[in-house]
C-alpha cells in the first residue's frame, strides 16, 4: 500500500484564545436585499470612557448590523441626536422621524489597558411613544469577550422587541480551500462569530474535509476527514482540541448528524455494499443499521423529538427526501415537488426542512412546511447547497457560487433578506450553525 | 465594514500544536524503477554511458519490445495502459464503450503482476449536495471496479474511494469543467 502521509494540525481551542501565526482574511457580509418590512430603531453609539480616546470596538455597530441582518430591523443611518443617558433623550426628535424604538448605552473602561482590561457595558431600550424604558442591562465584559457582550445585547433586544430567542451570540464552523503558488490545496475546518469576525481553524489538512456537525451542547464538532485518503468521521472536543474517531470502515464514512441528546451520531456507511444510514452509540461504538435499499441512502437528518430520520435517497430514481423511524422500518418520501431534493436540515420545531432543490439544472434552497407539504424555493442563485438553520430557527445559512467565487449566504426564513459572506481568498462552503452556546 | 485581523489582541500562547508527519503533496510522485533504458539500443549495439566516470562500463542494449517501448509498463506514456481517467455522463455510472478497450489494458497489466494494486478514485461534479456526490463518485468506482473484476482481476489488488465533488481537476462552474470532473483515476501504488 502507498505511502501517504498526511500533515495534519489539530489546534486546540480554548474559549477566548486566539492563535496568531494564523492569518485569516475577515469575512464581510454584503447585504443584497434590503427588507421590506423590517421595523426602524436607532442604536445610538454607547458613551464611551476610557484611557483612550476610541473604545476598542464599535458595540452599537455590531448590534446595529446583528439587527439588520435578522431582516427584522431596519437600524438608523444618520441620527438626530446621541443621547447616553435617559434624562437626555429628547423623545420628539425620535418620534418625528417614526423611530418606535431607541437604544443608547455607555461603555466604560474599569481596569488598565491590556488583553486583561476589564470594561463596563450598560444598555437601554425604550419604547419611544410610551416614553418607557423596556430593558436594561450592566456586566462587566473582559477585552476579549467584547463581541460576544455586544451580539448578547442585540439578542436581549431582539427578544424583548419580537419575543423571539436572538441567535446573534452564536458561532458558525465551515469548510475553507486555498491553494498555494504551487497548486497544493490545503483544507481548514474553521469557526466564527455568527457574523463572521474572530475566524480561527480547529483543523487543518492537505486533504478534503466534510460536513462539519455541532453537537447539541456546542462542545463538539463531527465531520468528515479524507486523511490518509480514505474518509472517516472524527468528533473533536472544541475546548480540549482533541478528537475521537467515530467510524472507519471501508468505503463512505460521511454525513455525521448528532442525535438531540447527542448520545448518538446518524452516520452514511457504505461498508455492506452501497451507502446506508446507520446510528452509531458514541459511548458504546455500538451501530444499528437503519436502510435497507441499493439505492444512495445518505444525508440523515434527526427530527426534533429524536424517533425519526429524513434522509436523501435515490431510490426512486433521483435523489428526494424520505422519513424512516430511527430503528428501521419503512421509508416514506416526504418531498414531491422538483425532481431533485437533497440534504435535509431541520428547523428547531421542527415544522419545517431547508434543503438543496434542484430544478432543471438549477440547485437552490428549498423550505419544506411539512404539515403541507408546500415548499417554498428561498433563494435565487443557481449553485446552492448545505443549507444549515440557526437555533431560533429565523436564518438559513448555505453555502454558494457567486461568480466564480466559492462563499458562504443567509437567508432569512421568510425569503425576506439575504445576505453574502465571504472570505476574500479561500473557496468557503459546508457551513454548519451552533446552537445557542452559553 | 469593519476588517479585523486576528492577531487583535495581546495573544496567549498557541494551544496545542501536534504537527503529525511530513506530509507529501496530494500528487503523488511516482518513483522510478531502476533500470536500464537504452532506446538507441536499436540502432547500435553499442553505447556510451552519459555520465563521464565509467569509460570502462559495458554497453548495454535492449531487447526491442513490440512497442518500442523498454521500462516498466506503467512508465509507457503511449497506449491504453497510459490513460488513468475514465470520464461518464451527466448522473451517470456508465462505462462509455470507448474506455472498454482502456480497463483491459488495465486488467491486463494487474493480472500479469502479482504485486501490483490500484486504487479507484470516484469524482463527480459539484452540482447537487456533497455528500451524495460521495455516493455518486462511489458508484462510478464501482463500475469500473466490476469491468476489472469481469476481465479477471481479484479483488485484492483493487481499492476505491470516492471524493465526491472534493477534488475537482477542473475549476470552473460550467459543464466543459464539470465533464473533465465526473470521472474515476486509476492510482497505481508503487
Amino acid at each position: 500500500m502507498k505511502r501517504v502521509k498526511s500533515l495534519i494540525w489539530v489546534l486546540g481551542l480554548v474559549v477566548g484564545w486566539f492563535v496568531p501565526a494564523v492569518v485569516l482574511a475577515q469575512m464581510v457580509i454584503t447585504i443584497d436585499k434590503s427588507p421590506v418590512s423590517a421595523e426602524p430603531i436607532a442604536i445610538v453609539p454607547f458613551a464611551w470612557r476610557g484611557p483612550s480616546s476610541v473604545a476598542p470596538e464599535g458595540l452599537d455597530v455590531i448590534i446595529a448590523t446583528d439587527l439588520a441582518n435578522s431582516g427584522r430591523f431596519a437600524p438608523l443611518d444618520r441620527l438626530p441626536a446621541a443621547p447616553s443617558k435617559e434624562s437626555d433623550i429628547r423623545w420628539e426628535d425620535w418620534k418625528r422621524l417614526q423611530i418606535p424604538n431607541i437604544v443608547i448605552g455607555s461603555f466604560v473602561q474599569k481596569t488598565p489597558s491590556g488583553p486583561g482590561a476589564r470594561y463596563e457595558v450598560e444598555f437601554h431600550l425604550f419604547d419611544v411613544l410610551k416614553r418607557e424604558r423596556i430593558i436594561a442591562e450592566r456586566d462587566v465584559v473582559r477585552h476579549g469577550d467584547l463581541r460576544k457582550a455586544a451580539h448578547q445585547v442585540a439578542d436581549k433586544i431582539y427578544e424583548a422587541l419580537t419575543g423571539e430567542r436572538g441567535a446573534f451570540a452564536t458561532r458558525i464552523a465551515y469548510v475553507t480551500e486555498t491553494s498555494d503558488l504551487s497548486g497544493a490545496r490545503t483544507y481548514a475546518l474553521s469557526i466564527a462569530d455568527s457574523d463572521g469576525f474572530n475566524a480561527f481553524p480547529v483543523l487543518q489538512s492537505q486533504f478534503p474535509i466534510m460536513s462539519p456537525a455541532w453537537s447539541r451542547d456546542g462542545r463538539r464538532l463531527a465531520y468528515v476527514s479524507f486523511e490518509g485518503n480514505r474518509p472517516a468521521i472524527f468528533a473533536q472536543d472544541l475546548s480540549a482540541g482533541t478528537r475521537k474517531k467515530v467510524t472507519s470502515f471501508p468505503g463512505i464514512n460521511g454525513a455525521p448528524a448528532w442525535s438531540p441528546d447527542d448520545s448518538r451520531l446518524a452516520v452514511t456507511l457504505s461498508k455492506d455494499g452501497n451507502p446506508e444510514i446507520y446510528t452509531v452509540h458514541l459511548a458504546s461504538g455500538i451501530l444499528r443499521r437503519v436502510t435497507q435499499n441499493l439505492a444512495i441512502d445518505t444525508e440523515p437528518a434527526w427530527a426534533p423529538d429524536g424517533r425519526s430520520l429524513v434522509f436523501t435517497s435515490d431510490r426512486g430514481g433521483q435523489p428526494q427526501l424520505y422519513r424512516i423511524p430511527v430503528d428501521g422500518g419503512r421509508a416514506q418520501r416526504i418531498t414531491l415537488q422538483g425532481t431533485y431534493n437533497a440534504r435535509a436540515a431541520f428547523t428547531p420545531n421542527g415544522k419545517h426542512i431547508a434543503m438543496v432543490h434542484g430544478d432543471r439544472g438549477v440547485y437552490r434552497i428549498g423550505l419544506l412546511e411539512l404539515a403541507t407539504g408546500e415548499l417554498e424555493v428561498l433563494t435565487s442563485s443557481r449553485l446552492d447547497e448545505s443549507p444549515t438553520v440557526s437555533p431560533n430557527g429565523r436564518m438559513i445559512l448555505y453555502a454558494t457560487t457567486t461568480g466564480s467565487e466559492a462563499t458562504l449566504a443567509a437567508v432569512a426564513i421568510d425569503g425576506s433578506v439575504r445576505q453574502r459572506i465571504g472570505l476574500d481568498e479561500s473557496r468557503v462552503r459546508d457551513p454548519a450553525w451552533s446552537p445557542f452556546l452559553r | 465594514m469593519k476588517f479585523e485581523l486576528l492577531g487583535v489582541s495581546g495573544v496567549l500562547a498557541a494551544a496545542l500544536l501536534l504537527a503529525a508527519c511530513e506530509g507529501v503533496l496530494p500528487q503523488k510522485e511516482e518513483e522510478k524503477p531502476a533500470e536500464v533504458v537504452d532506446k538507441s539500443a536499436q540502432t547500435s549495439a553499442q553505447s556510451t554511458s552519459g555520465s563521464a566516470s565509467q569509460s570502462t562500463a559495458p554497453s548495454t542494449a535492449a531487447l526491442p519490445s513490440s512497442q518500442g517501448f523498454q521500462g516498466h509498463p506503467l512508465d509507457n506514456p503511449e497506449g491504453f495502459l497510459a490513460q488513468r481517467v475514465i470520464y461518464f455522463d451527466f448522473d451517470s455510472d456508465r462505462i462509455r464503450q470507448a474506455d472498454r478497450p482502456v480497463l483491459e489494458a488495465h486488467a491486463e497489466y494487474l493480472a500479469s503482476d502479482a504485486n501490483a494494486s490500484v486504487t479507484l478514485e470516484g469524482h463527480a461534479d459539484e452540482r447537487g449536495s456533497r455528500e451524495y456526490n460521495v455516493g455518486l463518485g462511489e458508484r462510478r468506482a464501482a463500475a469500473v471496479r466490476r469491468v476489472l473484476t469481469l476481465l479477471g482481476t481479484s479483488d485484492g489488488h483493487v481499492r476505491t474511494v470516492s471524493y465526491g465533488e472534493e477534488r475537482p481537476a477542473a475549476l470552473g462552474h460550467d459543464e466543459s469543467a464539470w465533464s473533465q470532473n465526473r470521472r474515476v483515476e486509476l492510482h497505481y501504488d508503487r
